[in-house]
C-alpha cells in the first residue's frame, strides 16, 4: 500500500466515564484513503475513539489531528467526517430521498444539485427507485444502504462505521462486507471501522487496530496481527491459539513442554520467560515415534473442511485443525516447523488464555443446544 | 367482526354501565335541557338567546388560546432540559411541578390573591424597591396567569415524555450531518416531540377554555368567561336550560378544536400513532 499522508491522528488521548478509565492513552494516526478497523470485545473503547473522532465526545486529555490542525474544540456538524451508526439512525419522518438528501439541504446547495447527488448516492448503494419509500417499510438491509448513501452524499473526507452490519444476518453481513471495501475502493475516502467480529476485521482492513481495556494492544496489517501478535490477548482474540508458557534460551531457539524448538524469532533476553504461540493448522499430525510433542487425543470434532482435534500433552490442551483424522484415545505426534512458532513477550494477559483444556470439558456440554461456549462467531445483536 | 365471548362480555360490562352512567347520560341530559324551556317544551330559544354571550364566548377563547401559547413557551424548554438532567436531577424537576397539584384548586388559585392583591406580596415588595403599586389583581393579567399556573403541568408532562424517548442519536445524526443546534432543534427535536405538543396543547386548551372559579377571583369578577357563566345559571339564577344551553354549544367548540388538533398529528402519521 502506497503511503499517503496522515490524514488522522490521536495523541495522548484518554477519557473516562465516572471515573472510570475508558481511553488509556491512545496514540493513533490513520493515513488517508486507509481501511482502519478498530477491532475488540464489547467495552474496550473502540466506540469511544469513534465518537471522539466524529466530535460527540470529548477527551479528557490529550490531542484530536485532522489533517495537521488540532479540531479538539471544533463541533461534530464542522468536521469533515461522517458517521454510520450502529441503529442506522435514519430520520423516521422522512423517506428514502430526504434522507440522503439531509446534508445537502443543511449545505444549502441548489436543488438540482441534491437531485443528482441522491440519485448517484441512491444507484451506488443499489436503491434505485427507493426514494420515495418510508424508512419503516424497508428492511435491514436496505436501511443500512440508506445510511450508508445519506453518509456518502455529504462527500465526508473519513468515514466512521460504528459496527454497521452487527444487525444484519450473516449472509447479508458477508455481502455487506463485499460491497462497503468496493465502494471504500472506489471512492478512495478513508473508512474508519470499529467492529468485534475478527474475521470481519481480518477480511476487509489495511489496518487493524486491537484495543483492550481502553489500550492498543496492537496495530498492523490482518496478516502481521494474525502471524505475529504481539501478546496472549491479540493471539487469543483473533483466531484460534495453543498460547504455551516457554523459555527462549537464545536467538532462535525456545523451550516449551521440556523441549527445544527451533524458531525465527529473536532480540529476547537470554533464558527469557516468554509466551509461545502455534495456530492449530499450522502443527501437523504424525506417527508417535516421528513427532516432537506425543499427545493423545481427547475429542475430535468435524468442521467441514477440517477435524478439530484436541490433543493431551502433559496436561496441557492443544488444538489442532487437520485434514487427518484420529480418533479419540489415539497417541498421536506433533511436527511444528520453526516459522510456524511465534514468540511473545510476557503480558498481563500471560496464563488467562490459550489452554484448551476448559473448552474440552465444554465438548460433553454440546450436545446442550443452549450451550455455546465453543462458539467463537460472534452474538447476534 | 369478531364474535365477544361471554367472559369477555362479563369483563367490559361495568365499563359499558359506566360509560352510559357517567358520561352518556350527563350529556343526553344536558341536550333535553338545553333544547326544552322549564316547563320541558321543546324549544330553540334558549340557543338564539345565547348570541348575548358572544362577548364572554370569545373572551373564553382568546384567555385560553394565550394561557396555552405562554405555557407552551414555557414548558417546552422546561421539558428539554428536565428531559436532558441526570434522573436524579428529573426526579426531584418532576417532584417540583407535581407538587403545586397535591394542592387543592381553589386554594391554589385563592393564594394568588395574596400575592397580586393591591396590599399584596408583590405590590409591598414593590413598594419597598421604590418601583411603587402596580395594578395586578383583577386585571386579564391576572386571568390568564390563573390559567397558565393551573395547567402548566398538563403542557410540561407530555412533552417531557415524548423528549425523554427521543432517540439520542438521531440528534448525533443530524449533527454529523451538518445542523447546528437551532438546526437539530428544528429538523430533529421539533418533529419527533409534536406528538406530545400537540397532546399538551389539548389538555391545557380544553380545561382553561371551560375553567370557572380563576375569573372570579384573579379577575374580579370582570371578565365573565364561559364557565363562570354556566356556574352563574345553575347556581345563582337557577335556569338550568340556559346553562345547559351554554355548556351545549362549549362542548361543540370543544370537540371542533379538537378535530382541529388531530389533523396536525393526522400529518405526521407515524406520531399519530402515540395518541
Amino acid at each position: 500500500m502506497e503511503k499517503n499522508a496522515v490524514i488522522i491522528d490521536l495523541k495522548n488521548i484518554s477519557v473516562s466515564f465516572d471515573g472510570q478509565p475508558v481511553l488509556k492513552n491512545i496514540n493513533l494516526y490513520i493515513r488517508d484513503g486507509e481501511f482502519v478497523t478498530l477491532l475488540g470485545p464489547s467495552g474496550c473503547g473502540k466506540t469511544t475513539t469513534l465518537r471522539i473522532i466524529a466530535g460527540f465526545q470529548a477527551p479528557d486529555s490529550g490531542e484530536v489531528i485532522f489533517e495537521g490542525k488540532v479540531i479538539n474544540g471544533v463541533p461534530a456538524h464542522k468536521r469533515q467526517v461522517n458517521t454510520i451508526f450502529q441503529r442506522y439512525a435514519l430520520f423516521p419522518n422522512r423517506n428514502v430521498y430526504e434522507n440522503v438528501a439531509f446534508g445537502l439541504e443543511q449545505k444549502k446547495l441548489p436543488k438540482a444539485r441534491i437531485r443528482e447527488t441522491v440519485e448517484e448516492m441512491l444507484a451506488l448503494v443499489n436503491l434505485k427507485g427507493f426514494e420515495k419509500r418510508r424508512i419503516s417499510s424497508l428492511s435491514g438491509g436496505q436501511q443500512q444502504r440508506v445510511a450508508i448513501a445519506r453518509a456518502l452524499a455529504v462527500k465526508p473526507r473519513v468515514l466512521l462505521l460504528d459496527e454497521p452490519l452487527g444487525a444484519l444476518d450473516l449472509k447479508l453481513r458477508k455481502d455487506m462486507q463485499v460491497e462497503l471495501k468496493n465502494i471504500q475502493q472506489r471512492l478512495g475516502i478513508t473508512f474508519i471501522y470499529v467492529t468485534h467480529d475478527q474475521e470481519e476485521a481480518l477480511s476487509m482492513s489495511d489496518t487493524i487496530v486491537v484495543l483492550d481495556n481502553g489500550e492498543i494492544q496492537q496495530i498492523g496489517t490482518p496478516t502481521d496481527i494474525y502471524n505475529e501478535p504481539k501478546n496472549a490477548f491479540v493471539a487469543d482474540f483473533i483466531g484460534e491459539s495453543n498460547i504455551l508458557d516457554g523459555i527462549m534460551h537464545e536467538d532462535f531457539s525456545v523451550e516449551f513442554h521440556g523441549m527445544r524448538f527451533q524458531c525465527v524469532d529473536k532480540g529476547f533476553g537470554k533464558d527469557e520467560p516468554v509466551d509461545v504461540v502455534v495456530r492449530p493448522e499450522d502443527v501437523d499430525i504424525v506417527p508417535p515415534e516421528e513427532g516432537m510433542l506425543r499427545g493423545v487425543v481427547t475429542s475430535v470434532t468435524f468442521k467441514g473442511v477440517h477435524y478439530e482435534i484436541i490433543v493431551d500433552i502433559d496436561g496441557f490442551k492443544w488444538m489442532v485443525q487437520t485434514t487427518g483424522y484420529a480418533a479419540v484415545g489415539d497417541e498421536i505426534g506433533l511436527s511444528i516447523k520453526p516459522d510456524e512458532i511465534q514468540v511473545m513477550k510476557k503480558s498481563a494477559y500471560s496464563g488467562l488464555y490459550g489452554d484448551y483444556s476448559s473448552f474440552s470439558e465444554e465438548f460433553d456440554e454440546l450436545s446442550d443446544p443452549d450451550s455455546d461456549v465453543s462458539d467463537e462467531e460472534p452474538a447476534e445483536v | 367482526m369478531k364474535k365477544t365471548s361471554l367472559t369477555a362480555k362479563l369483563v367490559n360490562a361495568p365499563y359499558i354501565v359506566w360509560s352510559v352512567l357517567f358520561i352518556l347520560a350527563p350529556m343526553i341530559m344536558v341536550v333535553y335541557y338545553a333544547l326544552t324551556d322549564r316547563d320541558g317544551n321543546f324549544t330553540f330559544s334558549n340557543l338564539g338567546s345565547l348570541s348575548s354571550y358572544s362577548e364572554t364566548f370569545g373572551r373564553s377563547i382568546w384567555y385560553a388560546f394565550l394561557a396555552t401559547v405562554i405555557c407552551l413557551l414555557l414548558a417546552y424548554p422546561l421539558a428539554y432540559i428536565m428531559a436532558h438532567s441526570k434522573a436524579s436531577k428529573q426526579r426531584t424537576l418532576m417532584m417540583l411541578i407535581m407538587l403545586p397539584m397535591w394542592m387543592n384548586f381553589l386554594i391554589r388559585t385563592y393564594s394568588w390573591i395574596t400575592i397580586l392583591a393591591n396590599t399584596g406580596i408583590l405590590n409591598t415588595l414593590f413598594e419597598t424597591i421604590g418601583i411603587g403599586r402596580v395594578q395586578m389583581i383583577n386585571t386579564p393579567g391576572a386571568v390568564i396567569l390563573g390559567m397558565v399556573y393551573n395547567y402548566l403541568p398538563y403542557m410540561v408532562l407530555p412533552i417531557y415524555s415524548v423528549m425523554s424517548k427521543l432517540d439520542q442519536s438521531l440528534v448525533e445524526a443530524a449533527q454529523d450531518l451538518g445542523c447546528n443546534n437551532r438546526a437539530v432543534l428544528k429538523t430533529v427535536i421539533f418533529p419527533q416531540s409534536l406528538p406530545g405538543v400537540i397532546s399538551g396543547i389539548t389538555m391545557v386548551f380544553v380545561p382553561s377554555v371551560s375553567t370557572f372559579y380563576i375569573s372570579q377571583k384573579l379577575g374580579g369578577g370582570k371578565f365573565m368567561l364561559v364557565g363562570d357563566a354556566i356556574e352563574m345559571q345553575f347556581q345563582s339564577a337557577y335556569n338550568y336550560n340556559l346553562g345547559a344551553a351554554l355548556s351545549l354549544v362549549l362542548m361543540l367548540m370543544i370537540v371542533i378544536c379538537m378535530l382541529i388538533m388531530n389533523r396536525f398529528t393526522d400529518d405526521s402519521e407515524e406520531g399519530a400513532m402515540l395518541f
